[in-house]
């Protein structure tokens, strides 16, 4: 049996582990790229002292199914794997890892990139940081809004909203 | 009808993780949401129109003239913060 593409939880990952499953058996793999995301002790030049994360229950998962179906449709991927993590993380923790096969790298660079620029503003996960000053809920950014648009497609999350 | 409304992260402070709240025919998560607003103190501040929020309908992220339907789920949530 196949791994499931993703897995929300609290419990961290091993990359090795996770990159040995992801192309074990597949003969026609000839590049790997995983991209892993850590907890910095810092954020906008103030301290943080441990970050965490909610997320939607069943909308996530969805979500990012959705958002490797579209890797998949774009790029000439053979195998895609996301690991995020929710709850408290103290600084230097691993959060997310996103890990593409395929069978040339230009393919796995470009859908490793794509996936983490749709995940960081289309997949329902909330940032709550918390430091000398207090705890404060994380601003989303109007430039990861830019780098989805990159790839042709309107993020909509930072910016304001426009109702019809 | 009804639909079962969800809250998240700020919103979820505020409110509480969610509720089931009774809609007209032909309402939209945007007339859902004003609704909401209307009932003033806790749910006009966090759901007026002055906070940037975003919405799901039955877990898709949708824009907010999206129609709904009995039984659908509605999620509001500031802008997600992930990865």
């Amino acid at each position: 049996m196949t791994a499931p593409r993703v897995s929300i939880r609290n419990e961290d990952f091993d990359l090795a582990a996770e990159v040995a499953a992801l192309r074990a058996g597949d003969g026609g793999v000839g590049a790997v790229c995983a991209f892993v995301g850590t907890v910095r002790d810092r954020n906008d030049g103030a301290g943080v002292a441990s970050l965490e994360l909610e997320h939607y229950p069943g909308m996530t998962e969805q979500s990012i199914e959705a958002m490797i179906d579209e890797a998949m449709r774009r790029f000439e991927i053979r195998a895609v794997r996301v690991v995020h993590r929710v709850g408290v993380l103290a600084p230097t923790a691993q959060i997310v890892l996103v890990a593409v096969t395929s069978s040339h790298r230009h393919e796995a660079f470009q859908a490793c990139e794509f996936l983490m620029d749709y995940l960081k503003t289309q997949a329902p996960f909330w940032k709550k940081e918390a430091g000398p000053a207090g705890v404060h809920w994380v601003d989303a950014r109007v430039a990861d809004d830019a780098a989805l648009a990159r790839w042709g497609i309107d993020a909509g999350n930072a910016a304001p909203s426009v109702v019809a | 009808m009804k639909v079962a409304v969800r809250y998240f992260a700020s919103v979820r402070e505020a409110l509480g993780p969610g509720e089931e709240v009774g809609v007209d025919a032909g309402a939209s998560i945007a007339s859902l949401r004003d609704a909401l607003a209307a009932r003033g103190g806790r749910h006009a501040e966090a759901l007026g129109r002055e906070r940037v929020l975003r919405s799901a309908r039955n877990r898709v992220l949708c824009a907010e003239q999206t129609r709904l339907e009995d039984g659908d789920e509605v999620g509001f949530f500031p802008p997600v913060t992930g990865g």
